[in-house]
């Protein structure tokens, strides 16, 4: 497989002014000193592309994702390093962009894709499709300041898939126009898929990323974090967003305490504690996530002070978004166990995980035959899972598919 | 090395490949620019298009701006300076031809840059040809008005000098080169210094001043000579490049070197104070002979490729922080 875009040690640098004087007279009066302070946006990133793959750059807000992007299509030139592009190569980084208010639809459309890099010959033999595409027929000879917002940019979305480019470099604007065009858009790129031309689409949104893109490059201040497929790259962002402190941390923090309200339970005498909760994966792997439907192992350490007959044991699993997604039953499987006083290990099996995606919490309380608490996990412990399919949600529903006649299948009798 | 590795590999894709670098050559430039000759014309239509709604009325309407001008000066230094050039507003307007391309191209490139700030954040192609396109706008309203130039010259039964009509070709080349590399320069600068377009517009009056189109070249030129101590400056004077192509213009098209006037001149006559007339003749063009002229507009060609390659260089430095300046 060819690379349709070689990124060979980009950086980018920025110089971020105090104050900009941007004329002679500010320059001047200034003495020709401007201060500034320099800011990597981009670190050494390696990476190749190869082509027909549909690639994802992740990252969360200023992270330099949009920087990369710009680098690849050529807006931008790299401090040091560069970039290969192997390919006509169109960048749909602002529909419409350049589009003349005083020019007619159609002259738009020349101008754009001859920005665009596209030979007069490509267009007039695309004309008619992407005026048909964007479903502007009858008002491609109008002035361009007549349109209205939604015609706009149908036109320059129009021209940027129907030039025919090998390789489309897409920032997060797929979501124009009405739903019905929405999806033909998506239907474009889809088909773009097909007919193996290379894609790369910038988003924050993982579910975007893991619906479209083959591998998704994870950008973060300015560095290459993974380049993997969407299930391992969309975790090591999380593992990012965590780290420094971003949404699903904070989110998961403020509902600790909706998993199981301690208020509720007032601890009499403490005879057991619940010192630490981990988690052991497949094949006891060296890893920090469960992928979905795997096995997963709770291990819970006890230090028990004083002998308990029949404990029984609740645990609790917490969404991202903070609602109890699993209780267990106390009374029934989890309950009559004994603890001899010492440090215990409890361990909870899981056969399988059908989660999708995200970080769970778990809580873990214990108690007595008469179901008062001894017990209660202060704070949530956290697994991971990653989602290697397509799916996006919260559940990975088993599901099945099958074709039969409408006989076979007694449709008649089930209509009936 | 970069490129070469780069050939080698687009062959066995038979894909254009095309690297995004800070350090990209002077070829690949000239080469990019080469390649972007369509998006070029379609930049130069839009401009005329935006300017006079392609209407004929539009373009009429162009030709205004020239014409106040050129009926100004004619007025003021024909009637009240007393301008003793003959057939004065064919002199002008075969000179104020070469101005006006060369000042409305320059004053349109310092802006280009700034002024498709929105395309230029975010559509990749070579910068170079937003200047190019206002030089290329320019070059239309260059041969609107020579058309104009023609009817003048046909309206007056005036004949050109034929033989030295080469000299209009070949100083039209060097002054689009030239016009080309100037305007390059000044749209880079525009984007870090603001203020050089509104600069540009306070020296282009003054350098209009400092070429012989609303005065004879030899006025300036003898007065420089006359006083030794700053003879120096007859040399500055020819060495601006828009100077040779102004004097090839007027030699080609205007062609009266010489004219001859009658001079009173004082004398007493028994007793009596009486002018005589006596033929003088003047001077209004160089006397320059043609391959002199010539010579001196192969100076200037070489120098306005000089300039270009200077001023595409310039731009290929500066063009990487384009996106993020503007």
């Amino acid at each position: 497989m060819t690379s349709a875009i070689e990124i060979r040690g980009v950086s980018k640098r920025f110089r971020l002014y105090h104050e900009k004087y941007t004329s002679l007279k500010e320059r001047v009066i200034h003495g020709g000193h401007v201060p500034y302070e320099e800011f990597w946006a981009l670190k050494d990133i390696v990476a190749d592309i190869s082509s027909g793959k549909t690639i994802g750059i992740l990252g969360r807000n200023g992270s330099g994702k949009s920087t990369l992007l710009k680098c690849l299509a050529g807006i931008l030139q790299p401090t040091s390093g560069d970039v290969v592009v192997r390919g006509q190569l169109a960048a749909m980084l602002e529909l419409g962009a350049g589009f003349q208010p005083e020019l007619s639809g159609r002259d738009n459309v020349y101008l754009n894709a001859s920005l665009l890099g596209f030979t007069k010959k490509d267009i007039d033999r695309r004309f008619d499709d992407i005026v048909a595409f964007a479903e502007l027929e009858k008002f491609i000879d109008n002035q361009v300041k007549y349109y209205s917002s939604g015609m706009y940019v149908r036109l320059g979305f129009a021209v940027a898939v129907n030039v025919d480019p090998d390789i489309l470099l897409v920032d997060e604007v797929l979501a124009v126009g009405d739903e019905r065009f929405q999806r033909k858009c998506m239907d474009r790129v889809q088909q773009f898929q097909r007919d193996g031309r290379t894609i790369v689409v910038v988003s924050h949104s993982p579910d975007m990323m893991r619906q479209t893109c083959d591998e998704v490059m994870v950008i973060d201040r300015g560095e290459l974090i993974t380049f993997s497929p969407p299930g391992e790259a969309i975790r090591a962002f999380r593992d990012r967003l965590v780290d420094s402190g971003f949404a699903p941390d904070s989110e998961v923090g403020e509902t600790v305490k909706d998993g199981v309200s301690s208020a509720v339970f007032t601890i009499k005498k403490r005879v057991v504690k619940i010192e630490d909760i981990s988690f052991v994966y497949r094949d006891m792997e060296d890893r920090n996530y469960v992928i979905t439907d795997e096995p997963l192992e709770v291990r819970v350490l006890l230090d028990v002070s004083e002998t308990i007959t029949g404990a029984s044991f609740n645990l609790t699993l917490i969404a991202e978004t903070g609602g109890i997604l699993f209780t267990s039953d106390a009374g029934t499987s989890l309950s009559g166990i004994n603890l001899e006083s010492g440090k215990r290990v409890l361990s909870f099996f899981f056969d399988k995980i059908p989660l999708l995606d995200g970080r769970f919490g778990v809580n873990i309380d214990i108690r007595d035959t008469g179901g008062v608490v001894l017990d209660l996990s202060e704070q949530s412990a956290y697994f991971e899972v990653m989602n290697p399919s397509r799916a996006t949600g919260v559940v990975a529903m088993p599901l099945s598919i099958k074709v039969s006649t409408p006989e076979e299948s007694q449709w008649l009798k089930l209509a009936q | 090395m970069l490129t070469n590795d780069l050939m080698s590999n687009s062959k066995v894709n038979e894909l254009p490949s095309r690297v995004v670098s800070a350090k990209t050559t002077l070829p690949s430039r000239l080469m990019n620019i080469w390649q972007a000759r369509e998006l070029l014309l379609f930049l130069i239509r839009k401009e005329l298009k935006v300017k006079y709604k392609g209407s004929v009325l539009g373009f009429l309407w162009s030709m205004l701006n020239p014409a106040i001008v050129l009926g100004v000066y004619y007025v003021v230094f024909k009637y009240f300076l007393k301008s003793s050039i003959p057939d004065f507003a064919l002199f002008l307007f075969s000179g104020l031809i070469v101005w006006n391309f060369f000042g409305s191209a320059l004053q349109g490139c310092a802006s280009s840059v700034v002024g498709a700030a929105g395309i230029v954040k975010k559509v990749s192609f070579p910068r170079e040809v937003l200047p190019l396109a206002q030089v290329g706008t320019a070059l239309f309203f260059f041969f609107l008005q020579s058309l104009v130039l023609v009817l003048f010259l046909a309206g007056f039964q005036f004949a050109p000098a034929w033989s030295y009509l080469p000299l209009v070709l070949f100083g039209l080349i060097d002054l689009v080169i030239l016009a080309a590399g100037v305007g390059i320069f000044l749209s880079a600068l525009n984007v870090s210094l603001r203020d050089i377009e509104h600069l540009i517009q306070v020296l282009l009056q003054a350098w209009f001043w400092g070429v012989p189109i609303i005065y004879s070249y030899n006025t300036v030129y003898d007065l420089f000579l006359r006083h030794p101590s700053v003879k120096w400056m007859a040399t500055l004077y020819l060495a601006d490049p828009v100077t040779p192509i102004v004097l090839s213009f007027q030699r080609a098209l205007y062609g009266h070197v010489t004219y001859v006037s009658a001079n009173p001149v004082p004398k007493i006559v028994a007793g009596h104070l009486e002018y005589i007339n006596h033929n003088v003749t003047n001077i209004v063009l160089a006397t320059y002979p043609y391959h002199f002229l010539v010579e001196l507009l192969v100076i200037v060609l070489v120098a306005a490729i000089a300039i270009f390659i200077g001023a595409v260089k310039y731009f290929g430095n500066v063009e990487g922080n384009f996106a993020e300046e503007l």
